[in-house]
């Protein structure tokens, strides 16, 4: 998967999340819990849902590099095969 | 034939809008089964039927506003035939709370109209100084009707119910706060062994073993746990904990989840994660709303280390808790690093006293040390 | 607008007598020194002179006697007034009152009617003692065949005789002994007279309604300005007419405020606030928050001394404790 990629499937699992996010403008480097309001539940549905999606482990000691768009996108492409 | 009418889902709700039929002339109900959804103040929420029976007639048409207390439609309750049928057994629904009318409970007969109006249960109000229930006892219920916009939650009118609320249980209830810092290092690695080996989608939360601790910890202790009705605490024998869940945008609510002691963490989980997303999604049932018997506010992480909050009438009591932090900590008469959550309880002075909340903060305390206990 | 002009209720009552006389020839006033004497209240003064002796006749001490040439006037075709002293003399007249006045109508199958106006004054507050400080406005009020007013403000007094005069049957008017050196304004022009039939609010509030008529009015109305001062707002209605009461007046205002006080001069026991008492609980009941107060006399003859008098009466201050009451303080 290349960036791009990435980035969409991150913003896509996103709104899977919270569909009233798909409007609000999307700030890379905000952290989700203070950008939109995130709790651990809302995180953990992310985090299951960008596992359905990768098939990645994504362990609890990882979760602060999936704290906002940018460290997730980073994350992932680090862990995803090209 | 039983009317059903529409119900008061919060001491300060005067009205609805019936905007879907789940059920249709000649379908069969069962107690329990979810009838009509309702807009509300606080969302769409479901609202169930507490009869078996076939409905009737349907009275109200979707789209319409409807006063609490209202007939929305009228269900032709089953009569089980005296014959030979077989008889499956089945669980026995856990019957309501019935609060048995005192006896000489005086209501004067504009309150008792009133309270019919706003389909608040006349019993559930404390009568004032001279033993009579009047008008001036209803008085913290009424809420004037707001035009409202739209779909969805309207976070104005949400506000103004939980001013009203809150406003209520500051005049009502004599608050007193307990507090402890406990030491969550054992409960919080023993949730990071237990989520490693676990599918992601089956990770439990650190809010669970919180919740189902709160729940065992208000069995323990009693007094912590029921409704304050007509000066005494009427004490409830389940534990339905109510969840203070923060809706984005600024609504919050608390619905209540129903907790046996045989409920495990990961059907806690489950139970939480199911009514999560029905508040985010607005889809709340009437009786979540109406009848939990204490409240949890858990902060939550990255937010504040220690609440005082405010109890919800006819509760008498709310445990906080804030954020799991490490902190400096003596352990085996050394400093330590811990993970170090403070937890409070406010409780109702009138039903219970800070031997009661601190024999529940030393019950959390020490089974957050057996974390595998839960 | 039309200007007003201010008078006493005496000086209203005058008035409207005169006014009625010279509009109508059959209109006459007797009674005991309504002429030379020009009324033991002064409600006749100058009008000896004005209409003389035919029409403002002096009449022995004799209430049975001139009270029953009266009905025989007005049964005749004139339209009198009869003027008794006070309430207290008149239970020398009741049998012609009660078994003539009010019955020729019923017992002649409707071909006679008694046109008449009988003019008392009632109550307490002058220290006259227990003889002479009766209010029985209720004894009368329980009569078929009669209507029974009691004009409480100056409008009303300059204004009800009039229409009083023109009813075919018998009309008692109430006026309080301590109301006529009250004053008050009317219009300096126009028609005056005042409708027989209605209550009227004095003074509209949402908190309680404080029902009343005659002399305990303005207390009921002082009593209502105090109790604003802590934010209490009271509805204050003025009967007018105790017989036919105003039903639909005194349930709509008790359905508006939930609690009602009836404030009547009357001893308690078997008095006018108990039927309005009784018509709110059939009519109210369900807007009811506190049963039904009475502020009425207490259950003595009424005493000579002041401060007795004033003790076993309804004042300003018992009306504001009666509403603490209703408002459960």
């Amino acid at each position: 998967m290349n960036q791009d990629q990435i980035t969409e499937l991150v913003k896509r699992t996103l709104y899977e999340v919270a569909p009233d996010l798909a409007t609000e403008p999307l700030d890379p480097k905000a952290r989700f819990s203070v950008q939109f309001e995130f709790d651990s539940m809302d995180f953990l549905k992310f985090v299951t849902g960008l596992h359905m999606a990768t098939g990645l482990a994504l362990p609890e000691k990882d979760y602060p590099h999936l704290a906002s768009l940018e460290l997730a996108v980073k994350y992932l492409a680090e862990k995803l095969p090209a | 034939m039983t009317a059903f009418r529409m119900p008061s889902l919060g001491a300060d709700m005067d009205e609805g809008t019936l905007t879907e039929w789940l059920k249709q002339p000649g379908d069969n109900l069962k107690r329990g089964d979810i009838i009509a959804v309702v807009e509300t103040q606080k969302g769409a929420i479901e609202i169930e039927v507490f009869h078996d029976g076939v409905l009737e007639t349907i009275h109200v048409k979707t789209g319409t506003r409807v006063p609490v207390g209202q007939v929305l439609a009228t269900i032709r309750t089953a009569k089980e035939p005296e014959s030979i049928q077989a008889v499956v057994p089945q669980p026995a629904p856990k019957p309501p709370v019935i609060i048995p009318e005192a006896p000489g409970l005086k209501v004067t007969p504009a309150a008792r109209i009133r309270a019919r109006e706003r389909g608040v249960d006349i019993q559930s109000i404390s009568p004032g100084q001279d033993g009579i229930i009047g008008l001036k006892e209803l008085e913290g219920l009424s809420q004037p009707a707001q035009s409202r916009s739209g779909h969805g939650i309207n976070l104005d009118e949400m506000r103004k119910a939980i001013a009203a609320a809150m406003a209520r249980s500051k005049r009502e209830i004599p608050h007193y706060y307990v507090g402890s810092i406990i030491d969550m290092t054992a409960m919080v690695e023993w949730l990071a062994t237990e989520n490693a080996r676990r599918a992601v989608a089956d990770r439990i939360l650190a809010a669970v073993p919180i919740i189902k601790a709160c729940a065992l910890g208000l069995k323990q202790v009693p007094e912590l746990n029921g409704h304050f009705l007509n000066d005494h605490l009427m004490r409830i024998a389940e534990v339905k904990l109510g969840i203070g869940i923060a809706m984005r945008g600024g609504g919050l609510i608390a619905p209540a989840l129903s907790i046996p002691d045989t409920l495990s963490l990961a059907q806690t989980m489950q139970q939480l994660s199911d009514l999560v997303a029905r508040v985010r999604g607005g889809r709340l049932r009437s009786s979540e709303l109406t009848n939990a018997t204490a409240t949890l506010s858990n902060l939550g992480d990255g937010s504040a280390d220690m609440v005082l909050p405010v109890i919800y009438p006819p509760q008498v009591a709310i445990i906080g808790v804030g954020q799991i932090e490490d902190r400096p900590w003596v352990v085996n008469g050394a400093l330590a690093v811990r993970k170090l959550a403070t937890f409070t309880v406010a409780g109702d002075h009138r039903a219970n006293d800070g031997r009661s909340a601190a024999r529940f903060l030393r019950y959390l305390a020490e089974i957050f040390q057996k974390p595998e206990t839960l | 607008m039309s200007s007003q002009r201010k008078l006493t209720y005496r000086d209203a009552v005058r008035e409207a007598i005169q006014d009625a006389m010279r509009r109508d020839v059959r209109v006459f006033l007797m009674g005991e020194d309504v002429g030379r004497y020009g009324g033991a209240y002064g409600c006749s003064k100058g009008l000896l002179a004005e209409f003389g002796e035919e029409r403002i006749r002096d009449t022995p001490l004799a209430e049975a006697g001139f009270t029953g040439a009266g009905i025989g006037a007005a049964l005749g075709g004139m339209r009198p007034i009869v003027e008794i002293m006070t309430v207290n003399f008149s239970l020398l007249a009741l049998d012609q009152i009660v078994n003539t006045a009010a019955t020729i109508r019923h017992m002649s199958g409707g071909q006679f009617s008694v046109p008449l106006v009988i003019r008392m004054a009632t109550g307490a507050g002058r220290q006259l003692a227990a003889q002479h400080s009766h209010s029985l406005e209720n004894w009368y009020a329980h009569v078929p065949g009669i209507k029974v007013i009691a004009p409480a403000t100056v409008p009303d007094a300059r204004g009800m005789l009039w229409t009083a005069l023109q009813d075919p049957d018998p009309v008692i008017i109430f006026e309080h002994a301590t109301l006529y050196n009250d004053e008050g304004e009317i219009a300096s022009e126009g028609d005056l007279s005042m409708p027989i039939e209605g209550a009227a609010i004095r003074r509209p509030g949402t908190d309680c309604s404080i029902i009343t008529y005659g002399g305990s009015l303005k207390k009921a109305i002082r009593a209502a300005e105090e109790l604003q001062g802590e934010n209490i707002s009271c509805e204050v209605i003025d009967l007018r007419v105790l017989r036919p009461l105003d039903a639909k007046s005194i349930l709509a205002s008790v359905e508006k405020t939930h609690r009602a006080l009836v404030v009547d001069e009357g001893w308690r026991t078997g008095s006018l606030a108990a039927e309005v008492s009784a018509l709110i609980m059939e009519g109210a009941f369900f807007s009811l928050d506190v049963p039904v107060a009475r502020e009425c006399s207490a259950e003595v003859p009424i005493p000579y001394a002041r401060h007795l008098e004033t003790a076993a009466t309804p004042q300003v201050a018992g009306i504001v404790t009666a509403v603490h009451g209703l408002l459960r303080q």
